[in-house]
Formats: C-alpha cells, structure tokens, sequence
C-alpha cells in the first residue's frame, strides 16, 4: 500500500489549527468572529477524519456542519441585534468557578489517560490503515443494508427527530402561532 | 517515522471538550454559550471516529460503529441547533437581549 499523503506533521497542524479556533470562540467579543474561528475550526477537523481514514464523515462535516449549521449561526447572529450586547461585559461572575471546573475535568481525563493497567496504557497503539475507497459503502451497509443493517431503526428514528426539530424550530420562531 | 496513536486523538478532543466547557460556563452571550456546545459535541465526534480506527484495527474494515455513531452525533446538533436559535429568536423578541443571565422569564 502507498504511504499516506498526510504525514504526522498534519495532525500538528491541524490540532493546532482547531486549539486556536476554540480558545478564539470562548474569548472574542463578537458572534460573527466566534462563528468564523468556529468553522476554521470544523474545517481542521474534516481534515483530521481524512487522517483517520473517514472520508465520508469528513464530507458529511463539510457539507452539513460547516455549510449548513454554521450559516444557521450566522443568520441568526444577524436577526438579532448584537451591538447592544457587545457593549455589556462578556463573561459571567462564575468565570473563577468555571475555571475551576473545567480544571478539574481535565484533571480527571489526564488521569485517565495516564491509567496503566499491567504496564500498559488504556488506549495502546495498533491501528491498521484502510483504504478510503470502500469506507463510504461500509457504512451504507451498516445504516441500509437489510440483513446487516445494524442501525436502520436507529436511523429512522433520526429521521423522526429532523421532523420534529423543524416543528419546533418553526413554531419556536414564528411569530403568532 | 513517528506514528500519530489513538491517545492524541483522545488528547485533542478533551483539550476541546474543556474549552467548550470554559465557554459554557463563562461567557453571557446565548450564541457563544450554543457554539461551545458545537465544539464540545466536536471534540466527541473526534473521539468516536478514532475510536472507530482503532476498532477497525481489531475487527476488520468493517468495523465503522463509531463512525456511524459520529453521523448520528451531526444529526443530533443540527437538530440541536435549529431548535436552540428558534427559542433564541422567540426569547429576544420578548426581551431584547441574548444575555444568559436574563433567561429568566419563569420569574416573572
């Protein structure tokens, strides 16, 4: 099998990409600027599942998060009025214990993943890499297939919730009712 | 050349999962409060779809639950979303304002 295109480095960089465009949502003032560090940093993640060997969730984040989600965002940023808003403080008086909470989480997923058990780590290495060209077709066959669809309920199920997520966002929203 | 394992993977989405955490926590405004709930269902999709690699490298390449799992996480958000600026819409035409701390209509 030929080596992949995407060296080591990529995950670096696209890690770091992602880290800044998180710690930019949190801290920047204005909606619109949180929205945008927020899709460079979708974007970095639909590179990192290309890394993974996941073409077809990186397309599905593309399409439907990036593209779809984030101009949800964006046109709701504009219905709304923000100028007012951005003239108030920004963070909250519990800042110190959100801080504090959030370092114990941390502290908590650094234990974990620092957990030896018989000398080794929780999560070894020993991955395998595929290639991409099928993976669309195998997780068709999880979602579709009739004799090994495993999550067919399960998405009919989703279907349902889309119908009803779109009631709800369109009574939430209209006007009278 | 060095290998990227599962575990930074892992590492990545629990540094985003905190920052998602910092942001719900911290900030006033109902948008970015919502984006940080984007990222934090971000930083579980990542785990998912590495979580998936490594199963796959146990089960075969058909092994792609976690994969699976991660569309039904985007499906989720968008609905998430949708519902979550509708209330959005429907609370600042009553109030004026998209302050978290005046989410108090209950009150009266």
């Amino acid at each position: 099998m030929n080596p992949p295109v995407a060296n080591p480095y990529f995950f670096y960089g696209l890690a770091a990409v992602m880290i800044i465009g998180g710690i930019l949502v949190i801290t920047r003032k204005n909606p619109v600027h949180s929205a945008m560090a927020l899709i460079t940093a979708l974007l970095a993640q639909a590179g990192l599942y290309l890394m993974l060997y996941a073409p077809f969730v990186a397309g599905v984040q593309i399409i439907l998060y990036a593209g779809g989600i984030m101009v949800l965002f964006l046109f709701v940023i504009m219905l709304i009025a923000i100028e007012r808003n951005m003239k108030e403080r920004q963070f909250n008086k519990q800042w110190l214990v959100g801080i504090i909470a959030a370092g114990a989480l941390g502290g908590l997923f650094i234990a974990v993943y620092t957990t030896t058990t018989q000398g080794r780590v929780l999560f070894p290495e020993g991955r395998v890499s595929y290639v991409e060209s099928d993976n669309t077709q195998r997780v068709a066959s999880l979602l579709f297939d009739l004799h090994g669809g495993t999550y067919m309920f399960a998405f009919e199920i989703a279907s349902l919730l889309l119908l009803v997520a779109i009631i709800g966002a369109v009574v939430m929203a209209k006007k009278r009712i | 050349m060095f290998d990227i394992s599962t575990l930074h993977y892992l590492v990545l989405g629990a540094a985003l999962f905190l920052l998602g955490v910092i942001g719900v926590l911290t900030r006033r405004n109902v948008v970015i409060v919502l984006m940080s709930i984007e990222l934090i269902l971000n930083a579980v999709n990542l785990n998912l779809v590495a979580f998936s690699r490594y199963w796959q490298g146990i089960h075969g390449a058909s092994a792609l639950h976690g994969q699976v799992f991660a569309i039904f996480v985007i499906t989720d958000a968008a609905a998430e979303a949708a519902v979550a600026l509708g209330i959005l819409i429907a609370f600042f035409r009553n109030k004026e304002t998209v302050n978290v701390d005046e989410v108090n209509l209950l009150k009266w």
